[in-house]
């Protein structure tokens, strides 16, 4: 057993408005500049709807994850020849029309017009060249598009329902749609990692967060296919690539980072798991069926003495297996099993998981009135509008059983809740739903609790990172007297 | 030594210059400003036109380049190999099919550069610089392939002789002295190219990704463990 530590984290989808406020403070903070205008390293998706970049769910056309091969693991994108035979031109690599072409407006227009009988506009400029661009795509185009026929017809995800599904989905009255915010999954088996060419990506070893050495990407620009989730980006600028980088100045500082602590629905949950590192290949070649399982086996428990042991003897701090036992990702993952990774057919191993939303319930007819009722107590978990295989091709690998066992116990909590505080469903009906949901009274608030009442403190459980023991802190700062600092000497400017 | 005074100018004081000039300029280029070692993909921008450039022009070029090395090492085994004509034409007609593609995939990506606006945007002036100069290099080297048949013989029995002297620091010039003044410009074309290549985008050829081929898949480093990276 080789116990490394995790920062691992939960979105609760039911609880997402799709306000966009995480990528806007992510924006503010490290995408502000030229060269990562189009990057949206958090970024809201409207689902069913093709998402950001065009459709990147299809790894048919991008090539991204890993796949297996001969019982052995393999990148989709390429063995080790083929990616450096396919350097000069990777034929998987999306384009920035993929993306959308950033752009601004000219306002200045608006002011310097001549007077005239029409009303001056401020046209649209491209921010790489400058010149007027009709904007035909943006970071978030299809955002509430749940019907359309441009955007959400065309999701990769809908590939698995059937025919009839499908119609149904864009009926009118049955429209339906949900938020989907996604940054770096900070993956335990990082494809991204394993394509890089130079070696420059890497995970920390303490805390997992996956990085890219900035002066040592080359722009080989592997990383960028070879992510299936598509969050590591290429600055077209400074040709290099970059990525979310969980704002780990702000971690270490003991702040969560930008795009959790700026969240309006308090969707967001971040806090340590510890894992166990020597099982990441035999997991990551399970069978699609039994992927989420095998995921959820290689994490801890951390109030267990013998995983405890193992941590402090591989160097885990004994304040960061404390703060994993309050871990509030451990208790939705593990212990409660409501929270799921997305695509984990695609064998990364993510560490962000997401609560399943649930959806309106389908009305139908029954004779004159319109009805919702229906027999059995989970009845609604069928008849939502988002069919249900839908959700297990986003969350389950194709298999419904996680996904359903996760939106029968927010149903549950639900009904028990209600029993409570309202009193219009009778108790005993409660507690058998419960019961059906695996799910105690005790639980149950404990659900309650972290999912509604939840505080600051609670969501974030952030460990201390002790950068005070890294071995930068061995070196003599006088060593650098006179010399231009402790930072990057050249300005990261594009080379010639 | 024999030859004029322009002759050791060309072909003695600008090789050892321009030598000079890649070694001090790469090891300064890579450890002051490590940033900027980057292949400096505009592929991300342009996305077809860039297959029909970059990869005839890169693959021809290795094979071209290759073929250089190998006249230059080995002479005598190509002297040997062109023996029999027919083995002589194979090699003449596949170099000169590499170099034709060298040609058009240049070519492809000067027009390339022109015709994007949004590659025009990330095009420095040492990109412009080089393009010349590659362009240059090119039309003369396969000028002097046809012009001056079974280069590969004469480079065997010319060339490489008188890089060998430059490489036992002995130059000797008379090889290469009383040969056409295109294939002079070809040598002096080289010279540049290698006298300009720290500071231009040519430093991404230094900093080929051959390591991938064995290292491990997944890269871990630890900021607090003496080994680093693991």
């Amino acid at each position: 057993m080789n116990v490394r530590s995790q920062i691992a984290m939960v979105f609760h989808l039911d609880k997402c408005i799709g306000c966009h406020t995480c990528s806007i403070a992510c924006k503010n903070i490290w995408t502000d500049r030229e060269g990562a205008e189009y990057m949206w390293w958090n970024n809201v998706e409207t689902k069913p709807g093709t998402g950001f970049p065009t459709r990147w769910e299809d790894q048919d056309t991008y090539r991204g994850g890993w796949e297996v091969k001969e019982g052995k693991l393999r990148l989709r994108s390429a063995n080790k020849g083929y990616v450096l035979g396919k350097i000069f031109h990777n034929p998987a690599q999306p384009s920035i029309d993929e993306y959308y072409e950033p752009w601004t407006y000219r306002y200045q227009d608006l002011f310097n017009a001549p007077e005239g009988s029409d009303q001056p506009i401020a046209r649209p400029v491209s921010k790489i060249t400058g010149k007027e661009i009709a904007i035909e795509a943006g970071p978030n185009w299809d955002d509430d598009l749940g019907g359309s026929p441009v955007y959400a017809e065309n999701d990769p995800n809908l590939d698995s329902l059937s025919e009839e599904q499908r119609e149904q989905l864009f009926a009118i009255e049955r429209l339906v749609m949900f938020y989907f915010p996604r940054i770096c999954n900070h993956c335990l088996n990082p494809s991204c990692v394993a394509a890089c060419p130079s070696g420059a990506i890497y995970k920390r070893g303490e805390d997992g967060i996956v990085l890219i050495d900035q002066t040592r990407c080359r722009g080989w620009r592997a990383c960028v296919s070879a992510c299936p989730y598509k969050k590591v980006f290429f600055n077209w600028k400074t040709g290099k690539s970059e990525k979310c980088l969980l704002c780990f100045p702000r971690l270490e500082t003991g702040q969560a980072p930008a795009c959790f602590h700026s969240c309006v629905g308090r969707i967001r949950y971040l806090g340590v798991l510890l894992y166990d590192a020597d099982r990441i290949e035999e997991v990551a070649l399970s069978s699609d069926e039994n992927l989420i399982e095998a995921h959820r086996s290689m994490i801890l428990d951390p109030h267990d003495p013998q995983v405890i042991r193992q941590a402090q003897s591989n160097g885990v701090h004994d304040s960061v297996i404390e703060s994993a036992q309050k871990s509030p990702v451990y208790q939705f993952v593990k212990v409660w099993k409501m929270a799921l990774p997305p695509h984990i057919e695609f064998r990364t191993l993510p560490m962000l998981f997401y609560v399943p939303p649930m959806s309106p319930v389908m009305s139908m007819r029954k004779g004159d009135v319109l009805t919702q009722s229906d027999q059995g107590l989970f009845h609604e978990i069928d008849n939502a509008r988002v069919p249900m295989q839908y959700l297990a091709k986003l969350f389950g690998a194709g298999h419904d059983a996680k996904v359903r066992y996760a939106l029968k116990k927010q149903m549950a909590i639900r009904s028990y809740r209600r029993a409570v505080t309202v009193g219009d469903i009778e108790p005993h009906i409660a507690d058998q739903m419960l019961r059906e949901a695996d799910c105690t009274p005790a639980e149950a608030e404990a659900i309650y609790k972290l999912t509604s009442l939840c505080t600051f403190e609670e969501r974030f459980v952030i460990p201390p990172m002790h950068r005070e023991e890294a071995l930068e802190m061995m070196e003599d700062p006088m060593d650098h007297k006179r010399e231009t600092g402790f930072g990057v000497m050249d300005k990261p400017m594009r080379g010639s | 030594m024999s030859g004029s005074i322009l002759d050791i100018f060309l072909f003695v004081v600008l090789p050892y210059a321009a030598t000079a000039i890649f070694f001090i300029g790469t090891i300064r280029r890579y450890r002051t400003q490590p940033f900027s070692y980057s292949s400096l993909s505009s592929q991300f921008l342009e996305n077809k036109k860039h297959f029909w450039g970059l990869v005839p022009f890169h693959y021809g070029l290795i094979v071209i380049l290759t073929g250089h090395l190998i006249g230059f090492l080995i002479p005598r085994t190509v002297l040997w190999w062109n023996r029999v004509p027919a083995r002589l034409y194979i090699l003449e007609i596949s170099a000169l099919i590499f170099g034709l593609l060298t040609l058009i995939g240049l070519i492809q990506i000067i027009y390339r550069r022109f015709s994007s606006q949004r590659v025009l945007v990330v095009t420095s002036v040492m990109d412009w610089v080089l393009y010349v100069l590659l362009l240059i290099q090119i039309v003369l080297g396969l000028y002097t392939a046809v012009a001056y048949p079974w280069g590969s013989t004469w480079f065997a029995a010319l060339a490489a002789p008188y890089l060998w002297s430059l490489c036992k620091f002995s130059p000797d010039v008379s090889f290469v002295a009383p040969l056409p003044w295109m294939f002079k410009a070809h040598i002096v074309g080289a010279y540049a190219l290698i006298a300009i290549f720290p500071f231009t985008r040519l430093v991404h050829l230094l900093v080929y990704p051959l390591p991938y081929v064995w290292r491990k898949p997944q890269v871990v480093r630890w900021y607090s463990r003496p080994e680093g990276i693991r």
